[in-house]
């Protein structure tokens, strides 16, 4: 101890201060405490009362009753709660391989050198900056049934004959959704990734070139496997929000047509705040868990696995 | 760098980069577009002759005038900007202490707290938002702006802990012993020697924090219910939409003045926000 060391050449030894924060424990209990009441108190706590909540009946204003697990087994016949699952997942699924594409291409593009670069990745960025409701009402008007620039354009292109109903259809406004969530994840994959691409020497490349490889070969046999523990990290993360995403659907359909485009986090709120039925909503979006639980568990395997390899 | 003959260029590298950027771009030159635009043109069907979509001739003010005198948008602005800065800053205090200690000081369970905290940084918003309405209204937070300052925090705090617990590490123990050497107590050599040098690292974790905390939506649609409470995209979403009719120029006004002032701050800091957006991914 400090404070002990220096009283040594002392003739007579004075009592050393009470300095407590000279220890490290304390210190560092103390540096923890705000963040741990801060997240225990709306994290924690929060999680348990949902637990807690959807075992019960309960409405805005009525406490509820113990019910044990009818709210799950409701669930597990409802149909719209069926179709939930299967628009997550096929939502989560196609946005996430379309994002690490075109975000892998963006980044090899971004990569190079060449005039206006820094201002370039600026203005690349601000899809993922620009709060999502926001940005997501400008392409509800864009995919507008009546003024519509999207069928305009493929009118003039050719490509259409008559008009699109974008967010009338189920299976369209599915689709809408997806091009709306990829629009908004290319920027934060291209960018992550090409701070993944940054790190990689461009030697390596440059040795494999003069060796014979095909730019494909470099790719596959250098770039890839150097960039593969970033990757899944960023898909990591990208498949959580994705699988999680309530803006992007509250503005563009709402869960509609016909529920046909309904997510876990808009199909509970639609339970919890549009009808009250807290407990409902609760079961919805405590059913996330286990499967987001899942996802992080097997990515944080598999990125232990790259990385001691 | 080979480079190849000038047509591969373009058919490899201009084109495509030109068709990311009007992808990525498009949108918000419509939101421009469409504020500046007079109702009498915006409505106009897509099949009518004199459709013209890219351009108007007769640009108007009248979408920014009804924002301001017929909503509250300047309201909901002030409102945003207070909430975003408040949660930055209480989240940045704690995370700067909470990723000095798990970095740099040595105590039991300090791995597996770094794990935990790990694990709320992945707990989306939406998993808890029915349950945190509750408490909120038990706390007798609901429609004040201390209902979004305080659980914002839950999602920036993890974030800006693990950030500077990327920095702190990278910062030599010696530097720490030097000033313990000439008599600094730990909390003086972490508070003048140690979190001056990671300046870079908090406002990374700073600009990051408060466009997060810009974009929320979810808590502040359901926390927040008077109009004179609401944040930008809340008020837009619930006081320009009537029923079934969309105001389409004031809310694409609204979409773009609500993004301006965080288009400002990240533009300042564009290399931070970068640093912070792939620190938060390597870890």
């Amino acid at each position: 101890m400090a404070v002990a060391a220096s009283n040594i050449g002392e003739v007579t030894v004075a009592k050393p201060k009470w300095r407590p924060l000279e220890n490290e424990r304390n210190l560092a209990w103390l540096l923890l405490l705000p963040t741990m009441v801060l997240l225990g108190l709306f994290i924690a706590y929060p999680f348990m009362r949902g637990l807690m909540l959807s075992v019960t009946d309960s409405r805005v204003g009525v406490p509820g009753e113990f019910v044990g697990l009818d709210n799950f087994r409701r669930l597990a016949v409802d149909p719209i709660f069926h179709a939930v699952v299967w628009n997550t997942c096929l939502y989560t699924l196609v946005t996430t391989i379309f994002k690490l594409a075109l975000g892998l291409w963006l980044a090899l593009l971004l990569n190079r050198t060449f005039k206006f670069k820094a201002f370039t990745r600026a203005f690349i960025l601000l899809p993922f900056i620009i709060p999502t409701v926001l940005s997501t009402f400008a392409w509800k008007w864009m995919f507008d049934p009546t003024f519509s620039v999207l069928n305009w354009m493929l009118y003039q292109t050719g490509f259409i004959r008559t008009a699109i109903n974008w967010l009338g259809d189920g299976d369209l406004a599915m689709l809408s959704i997806i091009i709306v969530n990829i629009w908004r994840g290319v920027p934060f994959f291209a960018i992550s990734l090409l701070a993944g691409l940054q790190t990689i020497s461009p030697d390596l490349n440059e040795a494999a070139a003069i060796d014979g490889a095909r730019p494909w070969q470099r790719f596959w046999h250098i770039t890839w496997p150097l960039l593969l523990p970033v990757t899944m990290v960023v898909v990591l993360f990208s498949v959580i929000q994705t699988f999680a995403d309530f803006q992007i659907v509250y503005v563009m359909t709402g869960g509609g047509p016909a529920n046909a485009t309904h997510l876990f986090a808009t199909y509970a709120y639609q339970l919890g705040v549009g009808t009250g039925l807290l407990s409902q909503g609760a079961a919805v979006s405590l059913a996330m868990f286990p499967i987001l639980l899942l996802i992080v568990i097997a990515q944080l395997l598999y990125i232990r696995r790259v990385e001691v390899r | 760098m080979i480079e190849g003959e000038a047509w591969r260029r373009w058919v490899y590298f201009r084109i495509p980069l030109a068709l990311f950027l009007i992808f990525l771009l498009f949108p918000f030159y419509w939101m421009v577009i469409t504020t500046f635009r007079p109702d009498g043109e915006l409505y106009r069907p897509w099949r009518a002759v004199n459709y013209t979509p890219f351009w108007t001739w007769n640009p108007t003010l009248d979408h920014i005038k009804y924002l301001f005198t017929e909503t509250m948008f300047a309201t909901w602005m002030w409102n945003t900007m207070f909430i975003a800065f408040a949660s930055t800053v209480i989240s940045l205090i704690c995370g700067v202490l909470a990723g000095y200690a798990l970095s740099r000081l040595n105590f039991a369970f300090a791995g597996s707290l770094g794990t935990g905290i790990f694990i709320t940084y992945l707990v989306p918003q939406t998993l808890l938002f029915i349950p945190l309405s509750e408490i909120i209204r038990n706390y007798k937070l609901g429609d004040t702006p201390w209902s979004l300052i305080l659980t914002y925090p839950t999602f920036l705090i993890p974030f800006c802990t693990w950030l500077m617990m990327g920095y702190f590490k990278a910062i030599p123990k010696e530097l720490e012993e030097c000033a313990r050497i000439d008599g600094a107590s730990r909390w003086q050599a972490m508070l003048y020697i140690i979190i001056p040098v990671a300046v870079p690292g908090i406002l990374s974790a700073g600009i990051f924090a408060f466009t997060l905390s810009w974009n929320e939506f979810i808590y502040a649609l359901v926390f927040l219910s008077s109009p004179e409470q609401k944040t930008v995209p809340v008020g837009v979403v619930s006081e320009l939409i009537r029923g079934d009719v969309f105001f389409w120029g004031p809310l694409m006004a609204g979409a773009l003045l609500g993004s301006i002032p965080v288009a400002i701050a990240y533009s300042f800091f564009v290399e931070h926000y970068v640093s912070g957006l792939t620190g938060s991914v390597k870890g």
